[in-house]
């Protein structure tokens, strides 16, 4: 069962490839929290990548946090293992933290099925988007919907996001 | 001209990779059958040599060849679109480039 919008957030405790572990009350003090299951070698994690890093600078400078949560098998996906998550955080630049879970519990208990995934949560941290980044994951220039972007923008505005629920797009999460 | 479609139903735009495929064809005046397979064991992933969904394969050539020892796997594949983008589709001017590749090939054989 994925989490509903209007839902708590849920806690956990996760190993990062900054060498440190992290928790959600590590950001209790962000207005807005976005959670994202992602991976490295999905194609659609990677075409949308670069978008997450313009969004979480983007929106830095008003206290944002993203954090980005690899669940899948490294046994059958070793481009997903926790020192390739390593290499590639660093290749990219990635301005969040990139933490493993590698029990995959928390991907369950969100009821994340997909790379990318997006769970945006308020100051409360209650659900209040849940799906893609964006209608477009081919052309930037062609996004019609900024589903993640306005979502975030209406909430540090005090207002509802225009858009809740859309169905995430992207791979599989690989399970165990 | 043979022209097979390999798809990994986990991947979700395979639909989108067929319908590019079937309009840059259709761009292109190509009008050869396409064979459509759907990728489930580990069997099938290892006969194909399946580097990833969607594959096209024009008489059994990658349409974007992989580099040498890509592993066979049910995954999604990573394409590098002429612009540098990443896109879990090949680019209409990938498929257009390998068509035009071919059926030159063709008039240089007849």
């Amino acid at each position: 069962m994925t989490l509903r919008i209007g839902e708590q957030a849920i806690d956990f405790t996760l190993p990062c490839t900054d060498g440190h572990m992290h928790s959600l009350s590590d950001w209790n003090d962000r207005p807005v929290l976005v959670i994202i299951f992602s991976c490295n070698h999905c194609p659609y994690a990677q075409a949308w990548e670069d978008r997450i890093i313009d969004l979480q600078a983007q929106f830095k400078p008003q206290g944002v946090k993203f954090a980005v949560i690899n669940a899948n098998d490294p046994v059958k996906y070793p481009a997903d293992s926790f020192e390739e998550m390593k290499k590639r955080a660093k290749a990219k630049g990635y301005n969040f933290p990139y933490l493993w879970d590698e029990p995959q519990e928390v991907a369950r208990a969100y009821g994340a099925t997909r790379t990318p995934e997006v769970f945006v949560f308020d100051q409360e941290r209650v659900l209040r988007y849940h799906g893609a980044v964006d209608d477009n994951f081919e052309d930037s220039d062609g996004v019609q919907h900024h589903y993640l972007r306005d979502a975030i923008a209406a909430l540090l505005a005090g207002e509802e996001p225009p858009v809740t629920e859309t169905p995430p797009v992207g791979c599989t999460i690989k399970w165990k | 001209m043979k022209i097979d479609f390999l798809y990994f139903e986990d991947c979700p735009s395979h639909d989108q990779a067929l319908a590019r495929l079937r309009q840059v064809m259709a761009e292109e005046g190509v009008e050869a059958a396409i064979a459509i397979h759907k990728m489930e064991t580990e069997t099938q992933v290892q006969a194909w040599n399946f580097v990833g969904s969607p594959t096209i394969l024009i008489d059994g050539e990658d349409i974007d060849p992989p580099p040498p020892g890509t592993p066979a796997a049910l995954a999604c594949r990573v394409y590098r679109w002429e612009d540098g983008r990443i896109s879990p589709l090949p680019s209409p001017e990938m498929i257009r480039r390998a068509l035009r590749s071919r059926l030159h090939r063709e008039e240089g054989d007849s």
